[in-house]
């Protein structure tokens, strides 16, 4: 562990985190439902709050005192997500979502692609990093190729080298997986991509909200990640490109606040990031999502990291020592556990749970190709964040309890 | 909070009926439900035109059709099955449903609703189980669906 990192107190933040007063069903909500999405604190709440009670008006137009106000604070919120992930202010886009940013990036580089052009994704892909791609190539004809994922979980890498070629273009892969937690060795993989001539985007939405992201490090070209997965409000996210071929790319959605001269024949586009954000955006989501940012950074994301990793550690543990119970994906993972007990469903675990207050995800998590490979049609998921604490993963298996009980032999 | 996992619904999902499939069926529909990615496969086997299928005490409620029709109509299920992987739910309901429709008529069967299996079911659904309840059901009505086109006779 690095000398200075600060040790997380996960009971103390929770007092900044008002829904996890409430009960379910009578007991205390236990959320491990965070990979889906995370809970707010009450300085991301009360930041959209105070936009809307105090400088609500749009950005970017009016002359007038609220305007200005609304667009420092919504300029400020780029700010602070451009160097949260160590990027230039311009190469910040605002969108709604993951699924929105790699479908603009599909829509502007993949439009171009020529028939036969490669896109390589792999076997692990979430729905959003992989549907978009598969509908776009279609289009134009071009072939979309998956790296495959071994049986524990990780991508093989000698088959993501062997699986691209000349006619590769774009390179597609989630940074950290939602099912298996997996974390994907992203530096190598975009060092591979560069070397032959391909983009690399990566798809960040369980990385960014849980452990240092830095883009140059990594050396990606594009990168999408979700507020709402980060503590702050649904409804906005980020895209990240690098600004030189971001200037030459043909913006995805156009109208107002993008351009900066319009005759009835043509448009010359605005700059960056601008080019790329048509129409009034998410105001109080971008103002939230600032804030959220503060938040972890007060907090430190290595503090958030080492923390989510103690947890997972400790629940994969406490997991397979239980009878009938299987944990899927490699021993080194982020903060995301997924299981299944004996031939019980996902739904019923998740259902029972719910009965104790726990809310955990049971389904396909997005990923039927991933399933179909596991050769199962769902899993148990709990996934971890900075509020959750040890006492949460024992109840969490004690309940697991009442579900044997509940299923009988079935268990 | 009433429990869903009532001891009928776990007998059912235990040990369910009429799981197996049906050789040379007259209705048969696969379908899965997108939610958890469950698969399904609903199969009937129709009593022969004129008889009633061994269970006429069910007749009463086949959907209203007069006696007058083609040999295709008012046809009655003689057995119905299904194979099955799902949450406790779905399967219970399938299992159910398979006991239930014995002895209807097809088109008895076509216009059950959600309410009827919630009234099979007797437990409380949430919203986002109700896919898993009515699965069955819809698979089974698809399956009709099928079988109507094919024969073509009703509502001529
Ligand atoms: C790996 C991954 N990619 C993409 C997404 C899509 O995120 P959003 O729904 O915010 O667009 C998710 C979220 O479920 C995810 O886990």
């Amino acid at each position: 562990m690095d000398a200075g990192l600060k040790l997380l107190n996960a009971e103390s933040l929770r007092a900044d985190f008002p829904i996890l007063r409430r009960k379910i069903n009578g007991k205390p909500l236990i959320y491990l439902d965070n990979a889906a999405t995370t809970q707010k604190p009450r300085q991301v709440i009360g930041a959209v709050r105070d936009y809307y009670e105090n400088y609500n008006a749009n950005v970017h137009r009016g002359i007038h005192r609220l305007s200005e106000e609304a667009t420092d604070a919504y300029e400020a919120a780029h700010v602070k997500a451009a160097k949260f992930i160590g990027a230039d202010f311009k190469e910040v886009i605002f969108t709604k979502n993951t699924t929105e940013s790699i479908n603009l990036l599909a829509y502007s580089l993949g439009l171009q692609l020529r028939k036969d052009d490669e896109i390589l994704l792999s076997e692990m892909e979430h729905h959003s990093n992989l549907v978009p791609w598969q509908q776009i190539a279609k289009k134009v004809g071009a072939k979309v190729m998956y790296a495959k994922v071994s049986a524990d979980g990780l991508i093989d890498m000698d088959d993501f080298s062997a699986s691209i070629s000349s006619r590769t273009r774009i390179i597609s892969i989630a940074h950290v997986s939602n099912v298996l937690g997996t974390i994907n060795p992203v530096r190598e993989m975009a060092k591979i991509a560069h070397d032959n001539g391909s983009l690399f985007v990566v798809d960040a939405a369980q990385s960014v909200p849980h452990m240092p992201v830095d883009v140059r490090q990594i050396g990606c070209d594009f990168l999408a990640f979700s507020s709402h997965k980060m503590l702050g409000p649904t409804g906005i996210g980020v895209l990240y490109g690098r600004s030189e071929l971001l200037d030459s790319m043909q913006p995805f959605i156009y109208g107002g606040d993008m351009i900066r001269e319009v005759t009835f024949g043509d448009t010359r586009f605005n700059e960056l990031p601008w080019k790329f954000e048509a129409g009034t955006p998410n105001i109080s989501g971008a103002i939230g999502f600032g804030a959220a940012i503060d938040y972890l950074k007060n907090i430190g994301m290595e503090s958030v990291f080492s923390h989510e990793q103690r947890l997972s550690r400790y629940a994969s543990d406490r997991l397979l020592s239980e009878p009938e119970i299987k944990v899927y994906g490699p021993k080194e993972r982020a903060g995301i556990v997924s299981f299944n007990m004996g031939s019980i469903h996902a739904h019923d675990v998740a259902a029972i749970l719910d009965q104790e207050g726990i809310a955990i995800r049971g389904g396909h998590h997005c990923a039927m190709p991933l399933m179909s490979k596991l050769g199962i049609s769902g899993s148990a998921r709990a996934s971890f964040y900075l509020y959750n604490t040890k006492d949460e993963v024992d109840s969490l298996v004690s309940s697991l309890g009442r579900v044997r009980k509940v299923f009988g032999g079935k268990g | 909070m009433a429990d869903i996992y009532q001891e009928h619904i776990l007998d059912h999902y235990s040990r369910p009926r009429n799981k197996g499939v049906i050789d040379s069926p007259d209705i048969y529909y696969k379908d899965s439900n997108p939610l958890c990615g469950d698969e399904i496969a609903m199969y009937a086997k129709l009593a022969k035109p004129g008889s009633d299928g061994g269970n006429s005490g069910n007749r009463s409620d086949s959907g209203g059709r007069s006696d007058d029709g083609g040999v295709m109509e008012n046809r009655v299920i003689a057995k119905a099955g299904f194979i099955a992987r799902g949450c406790a739910i779905s399967q219970a309901a399938a299992s159910m449903l398979t006991e239930r429709v014995e002895g209807k008529s097809v088109e008895a069967v076509y216009a059950m609703s959600a309410d009827d299996v919630l009234g099979m079911l007797m437990i409380p659904v949430s919203h986002a189980r109700m896919k898993c309840a009515v699965l069955a059901l819809k698979t089974l009505q698809a399956g009709i669906a099928v079988y109507f086109k094919t024969n073509k006779t009703r509502g001529a």
